[in-house]
């Protein structure tokens, strides 16, 4: 693609790779409006959520004591690991029964997500720009993000599930009135002066939790797949150092993101038992 | 960075997913982790009680070939017991055997050579009367000196 008078500055070429294909048709004005859906995020991460399950489903159906297959084995390894890690921080066997089985879900499943980034970034807009046209659509407007993990959305929805799920055990282990009394005596300690300060310290200390949770996965996919548009800028330019340092820029960083991709669907796995277990402990 | 209802599509797949996994998953793959383990186990159980009994059966194995080797020995050294016993025996009998035949040739001889004496007694008062007879003729009368001649007869014992 040369840089022809027809083609997008460089601006306007991330500023489109950067929009969402949402149920507005264009960018959202606003920067919280709860009546937008943001269409791609949505499919691609349910598209690889049912694939994720489907093929642990398919794993589990084959399940057996014998000789394990390749597959079955490597699903098997993930299940060991998560559950080796749930058992080190989740000490009630019957919470495991849910929150073991989530984690392994939840690090498939962004592990998935995030592996989308690895994709060429104009692989899939570039054909729904095709669709899209042939829908009668103008190219232009043909938005399409395919890495759900750098949709804070998505990261966030999951970090909030993640923040029920604390409040659903904080109530089950310590009871209604255990919790709260725990809400405003910890973690200074059992005095009307401290009540206040306890209680905002322990506000402070799930909105930490739950913004970082979340905000840690999108941050660093966002950053990710703003990078690879960068180092597909530097192609786009067509000339022989362009095409050479997109060669090697995205291979570098392709590969140091794998570490990235794992790293990141490991860390918000673990964080989900690590919280989850800490649910389970009294201050 | 827009906040938008996405967020709450995105929380309620979270929570499906989760669920599935719970439901379907997670059961049967533990159960089949849990399984193979028990089953490798009581494999590696087993091998350990397959040796610990060869080793038994070895043993006595090495028992048995002591105590058969011990019997043999008994065996033959009873025997040969039986056989010098036996040997002993039969030298014995044969010894009897030939002092009763020695002692019954013994006596048969003596008998005989007493036969032959008392034989050559009466020759010698046959002949010692009938050289008296002869000597003497008409004086001597057999039947007055039949008590003379018996005396005779001793003597020459």
């Amino acid at each position: 693609m040369t840089a022809s008078a027809h083609g997008p500055t460089a601006s306007e070429y991330v500023v489109h790779h950067l929009t969402h294909l949402n149920t507005l048709g264009g960018p959202q004005k606003h920067i919280v409006d709860f009546s937008v859906l943001n269409l791609d995020t949505l499919f691609y991460s349910v598209l690889l959520g049912v694939l994720t399950v489907y093929l642990l489903y398919r794993a589990a159906k084959k399940a057996t004591s014998g000789v394990p297959t390749r597959f079955q084995a490597a699903v098997e390894i993930l299940v060991e690991m998560v559950a080796d890690q749930a058992k080190g921080v989740i000490h009630s066997a019957e919470s495991r029964k849910f929150v073991a089985p989530l984690g392994l879900t939840v690090f498939l499943w962004i592990l998935f997500m995030n592996t989308m980034d690895l994709l060429p970034v104009d692989l899939l807009p570039r054909i729904w720009e095709g669709v899209y046209a042939a829908m009668g659509g103008d190219p232009h407007h043909a938005y399409m993000r395919v890495v759900p993990t750098a949709d804070v959305n998505a990261t966030l929805g999951m970090s909030i599930g993640v923040l029920l799920i604390c409040l659903y055990y904080n109530v089950k282990i310590k009871g209604f009135g255990g919790w709260l009394h725990e809400l405003f005596t910890a973690p200074f300690g059992s005095h009307p002066v401290l009540y206040p300060v306890n209680f905002l310290m322990q506000i402070i200390e799930f909105l930490a939790k739950t913004l970082s949770h979340g905000l840690r996965l999108f941050g660093n996919m966002y950053a990710g797949e703003l990078i690879f548009i960068l180092i597909a800028l530097l192609g786009g330019t067509a000339t022989v150092l362009g095409f050479v340092g997109h060669v090697l820029a995205g291979t570098a960083w392709a590969i140091f993101h794998i570490l990235i991709i794992v790293l990141q669907a490991f860390i918000f796995m673990m964080l989900t038992l690590v919280y989850v277990g800490q649910a389970h402990e009294g201050h | 960075m827009n906040l938008n209802a996405t967020l709450i599509a995105q929380l309620v797949v979270f929570f499906i997913l989760g669920w599935f996994t719970m439901k379907y998953v997670w059961p049967p793959i533990v159960k089949a982790l849990d399984e193979r383990s028990a089953k490798i186990a009581e494999g590696l159980a087993a091998a350990d009680k397959a040796k610990a009994d060869l080793a038994l059966a070895e043993k006595k194995a090495v028992e048995e070939l002591r105590k058969a080797r011990e019997e043999a020995a008994q065996l033959r050294a009873a025997a040969d017991k039986q056989i010098a016993k036996l040997m002993e025996e039969a030298r014995a009998e044969a010894a009897r055997l030939i002092a009763q035949a020695r002692e019954a040739a013994e006596q048969e001889a003596r008998a005989a050579v007493e036969r032959i004496k008392d034989d050559l007694r009466e020759e010698v008062a046959r002949l010692a009367v009938a050289g008296a007879e002869r000597i003497l003729r008409r004086e001597i009368d057999a039947k007055a000196h039949a008590e003379l001649l018996a005396n005779l007869k001793q003597e020459l014992v």
